[in-house]
């Protein structure tokens, strides 16, 4: 099947200032298709630059340089009034939903808002009608119209924030971290809603998390992520049945398995933590944890190259 | 020789609010054999952290210990006096916390700190409880400790001050150390190297671990019992193994369907329908029923019992209870 592509980053880096000269390197030149009706993980830990990757791909944030494109459009120098009607097809769902709902507004007036905004209904009770139809795709009911924020529960605060995010029927949500902030029981309902609209709405997400079980139940690609840098990206079954990228295999292997007859005498521990963003490494920036470095790796940056099936950057797959 | 270092005996704990008392913890017996590292695991509001603050002795007003024992080999601790108390704590019991970044003093180097604890219990000199903590760092893993002494904590990244507070916890070898989700605000791979720390210490110190988690991984890898815990009640407890393999209670049983799988994708997950209830307002009987799919007519008239189901193996449910 040909896949179209939805969203593209090219070379995207964006970098933020600091104090006497000195940048932190979130994303440093970064390249990313997303495929129409698709579901792309970026994986990584925190401080990798994933958020701020997603944010950059829906100009949440602007890139320092690099390109982006809608369906073919560039979007990235856009005037804001010119941009207004790509913003329309483009979500977000946060991971705190303490934190994105206003706790001085209804849930009416949180989904409505949108709506509003972009003048989609033509009366007042058209929107009502809509918030209660967008309310009820997402598990809750006309009675929770009135309520506030505070009233619900983390697992309902979430799917609020998910109807205000599908209002406008968009293409493209990214997903940040949704579930991260919700207990284990609820965390299963919310992520079975999100794949049950992805199904039904033909969206596409880019759907950000730290919790590799989570992605393998809801991504059709993955894409793992290293210090504002892609490691490793390929279809999720492929990168979960034989990751190729020495990061990849350490983070899957770093997650405890809820099973104690699989605990490990020996665990494949990976040596110290993250490199500073500020002064990230020359060559492989993963080169300082990796057990497998080489003096190439030290100097030489590796570039994404195609190998079994996905791209990987790492030197030990060169020629 | 005595061979359990905690007895915790129907320890119960309430917030007195202006709604009325709230049971955080209800009837919570349990205890922690010597050198072994027991798993509290439940949802957040389940009274996991309030059991962990009781043993401690940290519950702030409107909260109380309305009843029970907790004794740690033999000293019942809910009878001394706060002067006391405080002798126990930091020498006998030492608690952890989730997020490193909020436990640790911001305008205090992190080796000052740590040296504070040693200075506290031991009729030491400076110079002499300055060597002790750098002993400390190099056995928690602190890479360079006489550098890491004289930083201050937003200088250190997550994994090291939670390194910083594992040492400040151990250096008076305590009895029992009580950890509460120690790695939920870690990175994976950074959660790895404590846990690995966490039972390296148990083994060299022989010290007792109470680990409370909402994770089933961290507790399958590190425990040797687990206690599942439910709107205030233990449900379940059993032997790690025998938790994982044959679980009893249906909302343990939820709990363990509901990990996503990292072997298959699935096409659903598998979900507990609803949520926690609300400790102000419990449902009548068993208050797991209102999501429980097996429930029957008696979950909603009494609170059932934990019955011991095997031997070591106890569940507080009715179904489970006539072997269904």
């Amino acid at each position: 099947m040909e896949q179209k592509k939805l969203l593209e980053a090219r070379g995207l880096t964006v970098e933020f200032p600091l104090a006497g000269h000195k940048k932190v390197h979130a994303v440093s030149d970064v390249s990313l298709d997303v495929m129409e009706h698709e579901v792309l993980a970026l994986v990584g830990e925190s401080g990798c630059g994933k958020s701020t990757l997603g944010k950059t791909m829906i100009r949440l944030q602007e890139p320092t340089a690099g390109e982006i494109c809608f369906r073919g459009t560039p979007i990235t120098g856009l005037s804001p009034k010119a941009f207004r009607d790509y913003r329309r097809q483009m979500q977000i769902v946060f991971q705190d939903p303490y934190a994105s709902l206003n706790p001085r507004m209804t849930v009416r007036g949180i989904v409505a808002e949108p709506l509003e905004t972009y003048h989609v209904c033509e009366s007042k009770e058209a929107t009502t009608e809509r918030v209660v139809e967008l309310l009820e795709a997402v598990g809750l009911t006309a009675d929770h119209l009135y309520r506030y924020a505070h009233q619900f529960s983390g697992g309902q605060r979430q799917r609020v924030g998910i109807a205000r995010a599908i209002a406008l029927n968009p293409a493209f949500i990214v997903c940040d971290e949704p579930v991260s902030a919700l207990d284990v029981s609820v965390q299963n309902q919310i992520l079975n809603l999100l794949k049950d609209l992805q199904g039904r709405f033909g969206l596409t997400y880019l759907f950000i998390s730290h919790d590799l079980s989570v992605v393998r139940f809801i991504a059709n690609r993955v894409c793992v992520m290293f210090l504002g840098k892609l490691c490793e990206i390929g279809d999720t079954e492929t990168v979960y049945s034989k990751p190729l990228h020495p990061y990849t295999r350490f983070l899957l292997d770093a997650i405890p398995k809820a099973d104690p007859h699989q605990r490990r005498k020996e665990r494949l521990l990976l040596a110290g933590e993250l490199p500073s963003p500020v002064n990230p490494p020359a060559g492989c920036r993963f080169h300082t944890r990796c057990p497998y470095a080489t003096e190439k790796c030290r100097t030489v940056e590796p570039q994404l190259q195609e190998v079994e099936g996905r791209k990987v950057a790492c030197h030990i797959y060169g020629e | 020789m005595e061979k359990t270092t905690l007895n915790v005996e129907h320890l119960c704990a309430s917030f007195f609010t202006d709604h009325g008392e709230i049971r955080a913890v209800n009837d919570v017996s349990f205890q922690v054999p010597k050198r072994s590292i027991i798993g509290i695991v439940g949802e957040s509001g389940c009274g996991k952290s309030m059991t962990a603050r009781s043993i401690m002795r940290l519950i702030k007003y409107p909260g109380k210990i309305v009843s029970g024992s907790i004794s740690l080999v033999g000293k019942e601790l809910t009878a001394l006096s706060e002067t006391e108390m405080s002798n126990v704590r930091g020498e006998e019991i030492s608690l952890i916390f989730q997020e490193p970044m909020t436990s640790l003093n911001p305008v205090m180097k992190v080796g000052k700190q740590v040296r504070e604890v040693v200075l506290l219990h031991r009729r030491v000199t400076k110079k002499e409880a300055k060597a002790e903590v750098l002993r400390m760092f190099e056995k928690v893993g602190i890479s360079e400790p006489e550098k890491r002494y004289e930083c201050y904590p937003h200088e250190l990244s997550g994994g090291l001050r939670q390194r910083v507070m594992i040492a400040m916890a151990m250096i008076c070898r305590p009895k029992l150390l009580i950890a509460d989700e120690p790695t939920t605000a870690l990175d994976v791979t950074v959660e790895a190297q404590i846990l690995e720390l966490m039972k390296n210490l148990r083994d060299e110190i022989g010290t007792s671990i109470i680990l409370i988690s909402h994770n089933l991984g961290v507790v399958a890898e590190l425990c040797d019992y687990v206690h599942v815990m439910y709107a205030g009640r233990i449900v379940e407890q059993a032997e790690t193994f025998e938790l994982f393999d044959h679980p009893r209670h249906p909302y343990t049983v939820g709990l363990m369907n509901a990990r996503a799988s990292l072997e298959q994708q699935q096409t659903v997950l598998d979900t507990i329908p609803g949520t926690v209830p609300n400790l102000a307002a419990l449902p009548e009987g068993c208050s797991f029923a209102p999501r429980c799919a097996q429930c029957g007519g008696r979950c909603h008239e009494c609170v059932p019992e934990l019955t011991e189901v095997l031997p070591g193996h106890f569940v507080r449910c009715h179904l489970a209870q006539q072997g269904v």
